[in-house]
């Protein structure tokens, strides 16, 4: 993955809750046996729908995705997370997030902002009313701000998940510098546990 | 004036069941009491530094056509291997059709998905069982049916739905694509702790009312976030009543409230159960895994982080009625109107859910009309869930123009099934009996919902499309499925006679 450091620029309002993934990349998307072009099957069931938010044209080029609470929620397809960023998000805000979709997302360095349903209602309505609102995320402060509404609020991101987004690096790597632990917890395992062959 | 907001953990709501804390918590020592999580946890860390995620060891992999893919392609590009293919296994399900299994797969996309994972299992020398196979299956069917799934262990799989294992006393969770591929190359898995949850059910069930009930009730309870950042365990004397059937229909759904997996005590149940099933210890070995197993079990005096409880006894059967499945109420109640919602999110997700679910409030449930119903899934597949909608279907008939899909679990669900004559009273009544798979759980096979039809599913999720665009999905048991498509309209089987 590549390194992250700052996510600035607009947002997209996408305000509803409980956006499960099913939403964010429909099942038929799943078929594919590549890791890209994910982008255009992202919300694809709503995208058909010219009123939807993300084919207002003032919403073009935005990289925050601002969802309701509960985004996320659902199936553990990874895919979710690529779609968004191959569409061109850098970050996703919400009040709650469902658990595996942002466990996903450390793994793909897409920034998951969790913040208080206060702030989100406030960013939410901000961003509806003020297309070119500009947020910055700042992965190494864990903070969002948004300087003309006067916000600054921090977010939770574990040591060792930013570390990884501020450096690129990959999970597979660093558990493989403990690969002595490994061999030793593996040659102690009671032998009654099964195998599959 | 600039605002400083301490982060969301501090700030909470009042009597939320939810805390997005994402610090790693501090593991219980040696000598205090440890819930039945926090045990099988412990057994497994391979590793473990401060302010890091532990490492822990994964016993059993499992692995299907959906979410592998990228993941072997991975290993490939990086030059690594499948460290421990005797710990895994694999199947494919959720492509499959349920008909005319003897020819090609129709559909080219779904077809080279099954293609790339039988290609990928042979060049890593891992057992896959293909369409056709007695032993394919929904992969949350297969583990626990070849006795795989033992008590104690650490499963997990590129699925949500892997939670099921946690029926034996496992930890079995899903993980993403990324996650996969950690586990193919080195046999573990980084995973910051978890907060702890119990889930009591007290009391003992009304006669007519099922595990899927319990389950659909807990999400009426908790919502489909109230347990978020934990892992649950079901505990209480109608838990303990279930048949090791009923507690994985139970812990199938722990993902739909959040937690990242549910888990229920290993006792007489479970070993019964697992006792001469294929890979089940034998001999001595059973000797000493039971002697193991009954170690595992919560503590007394040990503390959970959230703790929900339930009186059984009140549990009727249940049924969704909006988009996602904490939106769901008993058969016998009226579609809820918005305005009982006092949480402004809540009462927003209730009129988009009528609106999309084509439903008035104030009609009662039972008069709703069905045009499918759907029963299986990993939640509803096994031959328990088969005997409860064969007994409802029994010399009755299908309501006229009533399309019904009986789908068992696993090529071995359907031998026993048809050993028991259950397919011949299913087709007698009018269903149509198909071939094993994920089918219209998540509709990637050609069994779909058309926009606006709607299903009584005995799967897991009833989200905007899941079974088909513009389907409509209410979740219910398989014998409410069955009496259902027996009356057209949302029915228990006490309401035929
Ligand atoms: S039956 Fe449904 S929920 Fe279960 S694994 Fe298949 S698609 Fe997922």
């Amino acid at each position: 993955m590549d390194p992250v450091h700052i996510v600035q620029g607009t947002a997209v309002p996408l305000d509803r809750s409980d956006v499960d993934t099913d939403q964010i990349i429909p099942s038929d998307w799943l078929k594919r046996v590549e890791r890209t072009g994910f982008d255009k099957g992202l919300f694809a069931e709503w995208r058909d729908d010219p009123t939807f938010v993300m084919n207002q044209d003032e919403y073009l080029g935005a990289n925050v995705l601002l969802g309701g609470p509960n985004f996320g929620t659902g199936s553990s397809r990874e895919h979710a997370v690529w779609a968004i960023q191959q569409y061109g998000f850098a970050a996703v805000v919400s009040s709650r997030f469902g658990p595996i979709f942002r466990n996903n997302c450390t793994k793909n360095g897409l920034v998951a902002v969790e913040v208080t349903p206060e702030i989100s209602d406030q960013l939410m309505a901000a961003v509806q009313a003020d297309p070119t609102l500009e947020l910055t995320i700042d992965v190494e402060r864990r903070t969002l701000e948004v300087p003309a509404l006067d916000i600054e609020v921090s977010f939770e991101l574990s040591d060792a998940v930013q570390h990884r987004f501020l450096n690129g690096l990959d999970d597979i790597g660093l558990t493989l510098q403990n690969q002595a632990s490994i061999d030793s917890f593996e040659s102690a395992r009671p032998a009654f546990k099964p195998i599959t062959r | 004036m600039r605002m400083f907001i301490s982060p969301v953990k501090h700030n909470a709501p009042p009597g939320s069941l939810h805390d997005v804390s994402s610090e790693p918590k501090t593991p219980p020592s040696g000598s205090e009491p440890k819930t039945l999580s926090q045990k099988v946890w412990e057994e497994h860390v391979v590793h473990r530094e401060d302010g890091q995620p532990d490492l822990l060891y994964v016993d059993l992999h499992l692995v299907h056509e959906v979410t592998s893919p990228q993941a072997f392609d991975g290993i490939r590009q990086s030059g690594r291997s499948v460290r421990r293919p005797d710990l895994t296994i694999s199947t494919e399900d959720h492509n499959v059709p349920t008909e005319d299994i003897d020819k090609p797969i129709a559909d080219e996309i779904s077809a080279k998905q099954v293609d790339t994972l039988r290609a990928n299992t042979e060049e890593f020398g891992i057992t896959h069982y293909p369409m056709g196979d007695k032993n394919q299956g929904i992969v949350h069917v297969i583990g626990p049916e070849q006795g795989l799934t033992q008590p104690g262990m650490t499963i997990v799989c590129g699925d949500s739905h892997t939670s099921t294992h946690g029926a034996f006393g496992a930890l079995a969770f899903g993980i993403g694509t990324s996650e996969v591929e950690h586990v193919l190359a080195t046999q573990t898995l980084l995973q910051p702790a978890q907060e702890t949850m119990s889930i009591t059910v007290n009391g003992e069930l009304p006669e007519g009312s099922t595990a899927k009930d319990v389950v659909l009730a807990i999400l009426g309870e908790c919502g489909t976030g109230g347990g978020i950042g934990a892992i649950a365990e079901f505990r209480g004397p109608v838990i303990e009543a279930l048949s090791m059937e009923g507690r994985m229909t139970v812990c199938n759904m722990s993902i739909e409230f959040g937690a990242k997996a549910g888990m229920i005590a290993p006792d007489e149940t479970t070993f019964a159960y697992l006792e001469g099933l294929p890979n089940a210890p034998k001999g001595a070995d059973w000797d000493a895994a039971v002697a193991h197993w009954r170690t595992l079990r919560t503590d007394e005096g040990a503390k959970f982080d959230r703790e929900v409880v339930l009186d059984g006894s009140k549990i009727t059967p249940h049924v969704t009625w909006g988009t996602n499945p904490g939106q769901v109420i008993s058969l016998a109640d009226n579609v809820p109107s918005p305005d009982m919602f006092d949480d402004p999110v809540a009462r927003d997700a209730a009129n988009r859910a009528l609106e999309y679910m084509g439903l008035t409030a104030g009609t009662p449930m039972r008069e709703v009309p069905v045009d499918t119903v759907f029963i299986g899934s990993c939640t509803n597949s096994r031959i328990e869930d088969l005997r409860a909608a064969a007994a409802v279907a029994k010399g009755r008939t299908v309501k006229d123009g009533m399309r019904t899909l009986v789908v068992p679990g696993s090529g071995l669900v359907k031998e026993q099934a048809e050993a028991e004559g259950l397919d011949k009273i299913f087709i007698d009544a009018g269903f149509d009996w198909r071939e094993p798979g994920c089918s219209m759980c998540l509709a990637m096979n050609p069994d779909k919902l058309k926009e606006g039809e709607r299903s009584a599913s005995t799967s897991n999720r009833n989200f905007e499309g899941r079974q088909g665009r513009g389907g409509r999905t209410h979740l219910v048991s398989p014998a409410v499925a069955a009496a259902t498509a027996i009356a057209g309209t949302f029915a228990t089987p006490e309401d035929l006679r």
